[in-house]
Order: C-alpha cells, then structure tokens, then sequence
C-alpha cells in the first residue's frame, strides 16, 4: 500500500474521530447557550460567567481543536475534488487555515476566560 | 397516449451532440424499443448495447432524462410525462464517467480494470482433491456477502457516483461493492492485500456516502453499505497494525 493511501486513511479517521469530538461539543454549547440567555444576553452577563472559569475555558479549547482537526481534512478534500487542486497543495492550504481556526479559535477563549 | 413521441438521442463521441428523432409511441414501451426503432427505422448507423433485453445482463444501460437505469426495464411510461397531449421529451445518452466509443456505446475497460485493482477476484487454497467449503448461510459473513453478491457489472452506480467524476482514480462503487463480498468470503486468502487495495482516496475513504449507487441501482445492491463496511474493516486492521 502506498505511503499516500496510508496518509488519507489516517486523514479520513482524524476526520471521524474530531466529528465525534464536535457532535459532542456542539451538543453541549447549545445547550449552554440556550440555558445561559434565559436571562437575557450582554458582555458583562457572559463574561461574568466565562471569566476565571478554566473548566469553560478547557471545554472550548478542545472545541477548538476538534474544529482545526476536523475542517483542513474536509477543505482538502473540496479543493481536490471541485477545485482540482493537487493534493499535496490542497493540504498546505488546508493546513494554513487550520492553523488559522486554531489561532483564532484559542485566541478568543483566552480573551472571555482569562 | 400520444402517437408520436420526440426523442433526443446522443450522436457522436465527447464531442457529439443531441439529435432528435420522431418515434411512434406504443403500450408498454421500454427505452431500448425506442433506441431500437431509432437505428431499424430512422438511423441505421446507431451505435448502442444491448443483449438480453430482459435485465439479466447489464450490458443496455444508459442516461435516460439525466439518470443512469437499464433502458430495458425502464417504461417510457415512467420517465416521460404524456398527459392529456402535452408529451415531455426522452432524452438519451450515453452512461456518464465512461469514455463514448460512439453514440450510445461507452468503453467499459476503466471499470472493469478498476474491479481487478480492487482485488475483486476470489482466492482460495482448496484444491479439487479437497471437500466442499462449510459456510453456513445464517453466519454474519455470508448475509453480508449475500447482501452484494448479485452485481451483475452494468455501471448504473459508477456512472451515477459523483466521486468518480471528481477522481478518476476512485475504484467506484462497483468495484468496491465487488472487494466487500469477497473480504466476507471466509475461503478467501488475500484478505490484508484487499483491504490496503480498497483503503484511501483512490478507495473507500473518498465515498462521501451520497447514496446516488444505492438509489440508482437497478438490483436494489447498498454500494454505500459494503463501502461503509470497508471503512470498518481498514480502521480494525489499521488498528492491529495489518493496513
């Protein structure tokens, strides 16, 4: 088997698992959601809740991982297959937004947590 | 009915074109009576496929109104509209994701080499000195073999599979459909081989389980479900380290 057929396996089942990960998470966040705006919705109100709050903070990092895992395979995949890019150039693209998600991603955990 | 019925038939190769054609509509009439009147009577130099006539073979499948089925088995009843005079149009071509030869006639060799790439062939190590294999029919194995076995190669599902449009190395559902019943053949001895053949994007990682092979097959086969359970045999062997 070939070291490529080998490395899209492996894509398609990071793909999998971070899709587990998210159902999970999104289940959660909306439920969070809908419970935490009974009372109406503002910054303070949120912050209030989010700040210091490093169970909220570890539950949205790994959000945020499950999200820069799960999307680069699916971009890759699009690019490839509608795009006709090559698919050594769709994952660097796909990485690069990845890493992007990631950073942003963190980024504004760590601004409503800390 | 109507009495006469228009029909747009594929003339050429890649680079053809529609022609149309006036043919008398009849009781009970199937797409390949229409394709077969057309080169009888109005276009002898016709090219199309056909042998049975009666859905055993495989070999008359085309694009009828933007769908691949075996004209047939396929009554114009059922895919023209023909109410009070206003008579929709048949329109024929030939089965997509395949080179044309000519016409109606596509080359069918990118499709059966992807059937052996798949490892779709049975090996065993009895020998004609040895007893009948025991497989009992009730065993998850054989229901799930059973579940695939009756493909009989038209290319309906391959010609109707987005994937293979958009990766021309995909193997298609066929012929991944063809490796899930032989890796559920407990006689069968390449089973680690078919398994690195069908795994990756060339193989069942790239389905995005649309489902078009399973609704369009005409044996009323699950592609989808055989490649789904490809996907689970790679993750197990990956898992044991035989992928």
């Amino acid at each position: 088997m070939s070291t490529a057929a080998i490395s899209q396996a492996k894509r398609w089942y990071w793909q999998r698992v971070s899709a587990m990960v998210l159902a999970l998470c999104v289940f959660v966040h909306l439920g969070v959601l809908i419970y935490a705006v009974r009372g109406g919705l503002s910054a303070a109100g949120i912050l209030g809740r989010t700040q210091g709050n490093w169970a909220f903070g570890a539950f949205y990092a790994v959000f945020v991982v499950a999200c820069a895992v799960h999307v680069p395979v699916g971009l890759a995949n699009i690019a490839t297959e509608w795009w006709g890019l090559r698919e050594s150039v769709a994952l660097w693209l796909a990485r690069a937004f990845g890493v992007l998600l990631l950073v942003m991603g963190l980024r504004a955990v760590w601004a409503v947590v800390a | 009915m109507s009495t006469m019925l228009t029909v747009k038939v594929w003339r050429g190769t890649a680079g053809g074109a529609f022609t149309r054609y006036e043919v008398p509509r009849q009781a009970s009439q199937t797409v390949l009576d229409v394709v077969t009147h057309i080169q009888r009577y109005l276009e002898p130099t016709l090219s199309y496929r056909f042998a049975c006539r009666v859905g055993m073979c495989g070999s008359c499948a085309m694009t009828v109104n933007g769908k691949a089925c075996w004209t047939c088995r396929t009554h114009v009843a059922k895919v023209v509209k023909d109410v009070a005079g206003d008579v929709g149009e048949l329109e024929i071509a030939p089965l997509s994701n395949l080179p044309v030869i000519k016409d109606l006639a596509t080359d069918m060799s990118a499709f059966f080499d992807k059937w052996a790439r798949a490892k779709g062939q049975f090996k065993g190590t009895a020998t004609r000195a040895d007893d009948f294999a025991k497989v009992a029919p009730a065993s998850p194995e054989r229901v799930a073999a059973n579940a695939g076995i009756e493909c009989i190669g038209c290319g309906v599902c391959y010609a109707s599979c987005d994937v293979v449009g958009w990766r021309p190395d995909y193997l298609g559902p066929a012929a991944l459909n063809r490796a899930w019943t032989l890796v559920n053949d407990v006689r069968d001895v390449q089973q680690p081989e078919r398994l690195r053949a069908v795994a990756g994007d060339a193989g069942c990682h790239a389905c995005h389980t649309q489902g078009s092979c399973t609704e369009r097959c005409p044996k009323q086969l699950a592609p989808t479900l055989a490649i789904a359970g490809l996907k689970r045999k790679a993750a197990k062997a990956a898992v044991r380290g035989e992928l």
